[in-house]
């Protein structure tokens, strides 16, 4: 059953004092606090069963691989993939991106063909379409959303046509909340003859990911987003398309045969996880993603919903606050900008009262600039995040409004 | 004002409440930049709030015109301006900036760790005193632009 006071005591971090104060973690969206039973696992791998996997023949070697190849498993059950092939580690969700540019991009697309994005799209997802776009002469599009930041079908299909080879967007935008109907887009992607690539990385943080569902052709999400470790990401991609792509690094481990004159790569995913992996990092994520898988999905949507409402209930209520992003089940982010105060200055101000919000263009710096901003205050949920943690937000809001009026 | 006056009026200050409300006062007096000399090349990349900063040579001394559109920042430009002012290129790559940040309480906002983008203007104000030494190319700019 989902209590978040029991989930608290699971991430010591948050029972710690900042500037003398209690811990206010409203940044989840740029990165997750972590269970201890993360932190343990790793520790424990690191102490009693570490080497290098897919190597020796002795036993720390195949228990690594074993547990390196568990974590497959339980990531190809968190996302519902219907093998564990599919599933390869990246570093992070960027260079997912990027692998599937360079390896599939680079070899399908040609020449005045588009990439469709939306334009709400983070950085990691924007610049790395935009500037292989370029290396290959490829047309980069963006459709539209509605006024409220909402997705707009028309807007959508409209942009959408033969041309388009690619649609890559996020799953829910980290500005605005915005949660995107994923299943719709891929179904009218693939009837133009487009495939999909879903930037998962706010969606796995608060609502299930199913790839059979969605029927993408890759998604990609980051480890520290899920309350994960660092420095490990996943890339999905349908086993087929993953067979017919070339490698994205060349080296050990991602090969089946190799003369002094050439090499014959490997199958995936091995073929796209070259030299030693963050071993250690995936074996975390595997704790991570059982951590969360043993709550029910709904029970975390339905909790974070009424929290994500709550909040902006209280912010509305405060004069001169006006919150981009204003949709009906958006995701747990409020995005906002008070009058006359610099999001900056109301930082400084928060942080000396051990509150912990982004302040920017939250990597998304065309769509901040598109809202009329060059800068906005995020505040963001997880699991862990309480009531109370909203309420003292808002009073430091207030006191932060004394000092800048 | 000079800097031992600035020092001392912040030792005078208790606790983060009052040195920000110091630094917004200081803000609130430091002269705003026209719009007009707002441009790109004058802004300091990295910078969470915008901040421009322009300098003037005088054949002797730099001098430096600086904004933000951040009213906290804006008072810790005022500082830094304080702490530069009226000094040769060489006087000015000899002082210690964090010393006095130190010495007044606001060290977190010029450590690197910081993304406030304080550091990039300290690090900007010693490019420009190094490209006057060097007599370089930047030299000429810096001094051509002295009537911006």
């Amino acid at each position: 059953m989902f209590n978040v006071y029991d989930i608290r005591k699971d991430f010591p971090i948050l029972n710690q004092t900042v500037e003398g104060k209690r811990n206010i973690y409203l940044d989840t969206a740029a990165s997750a606090q972590k269970p201890a039973v993360m932190a343990e696992r790793i520790s424990r791998f690191y102490l009693t069963e570490y080497a290098n996997v897919h190597r020796g023949n002795y036993f720390l070697s195949e228990h690594s691989t074993e547990s390196y190849e568990r974590a497959r498993k339980t990531v190809q059950l968190f996302i519902n993939a219907e093998r564990p092939e599919e599933v390869i580690f990246t570093r992070n969700a960027t260079e997912g991106i990027n692998l599937v540019a360079a390896t599939y991009g680079a070899s399908n697309l040609h020449p005045g063909d588009e990439i469709l994005l939306s334009r709400a799209e983070h950085h990691a997802n924007l610049v790395t379409w935009q500037q292989w776009a370029q290396k290959i002469g490829a047309v980069l599009k963006y459709f539209d959303l509605n006024e409220d930041g909402s997705f707009s079908k028309e807007k959508f299909l409209s942009a959408l046509s033969s041309q388009t080879k690619i649609v890559s967007v996020t799953a829910m935008s980290n500005v605005l909340g915005t949660v995107f109907p994923v299943k719709n887009i891929c179904a009218a992607a693939h009837s133009a003859g487009a495939k999909v690539l879903i930037d998962a990385c706010q969606f796995a943080v608060h609502k299930k990911i199913d790839v059979h569902d969605f029927d993408c052709d890759f998604l990609v999400f980051s480890g520290h987003k899920v309350y994960g470790p660092t420095g490990i990401g996943i890339l999905y991609g349908k086993y087929d398309l993953l067979c017919n792509m070339p490698p994205y690094q060349y080296g050990g481990d991602m090969i089946d045969h190799v003369s002094y004159e050439s090499t014959q790569f490997t199958t995936p995913p091995a073929r796209f996880e070259a030299g030693t992996q963050a071993i250690a990092q995936v074996v975390g994520l595997d704790a991570s993603l059982q951590y969360l898988m043993q709550f029910n999905f709904s029970e975390i949507e339905a909790y974070e919903s009424s929290l994500t409402d709550y909040m902006t209930e209280q912010l509305l209520q405060i004069k001169g606050l006006k919150i981009v992003g204003q949709i009906p089940d958006k995701g747990g982010v409020c995005s906002f900008a008070i009058d006359k105060i610099h999001p900056q200055d109301l930082a400084f101000v928060l942080g000396k009262e051990g509150i912990a919000v982004r302040t920017g263009h939250f990597c998304a710096e065309p769509l901040v600039n598109l809202l009329g901003y060059t800068s906005l205050t995020r505040a963001s949920l997880g699991i862990y995040t309480t009531k109370e943690d909203i309420d003292e937000l808002i009073r430091a809001l207030y006191k932060a409004k004394s000092f800048f009026e | 004002m000079s800097i031992d006056t600035l020092i001392e009026d912040f030792s005078f200050l208790d606790g983060w409440e009052d040195r920000y409300r110091y630094l917004i006062e200081l803000g609130n007096k430091l002269p705003h930049m026209e719009e007009a000399k707002k441009r790109e090349e004058w802004k300091i990349p990295g910078c969470q709030s915008q901040v421009w900063l322009i300098p003037h040579y005088d054949g002797q001394n730099i001098s430096f015109e600086s904004d933000s559109d951040a009213i906290i920042v804006r008072g810790i430009i005022a500082v830094v301006l304080d702490i530069f002012k009226d000094k040769s290129a060489q006087e000015i790559l000899d002082i210690d900036v964090e010393e006095i940040f130190d010495k007044i309480g606001l060290r977190e906002h010029i450590t690197p760790n910081r993304r406030s983008g304080m550091l990039s203007l300290v690090d900007k104000i010693k490019y420009y005193a190094t490209q006057v030494l060097k007599g370089h190319n930047e030299y000429s700019r810096v001094s051509s632009e002295k009537n911006l």
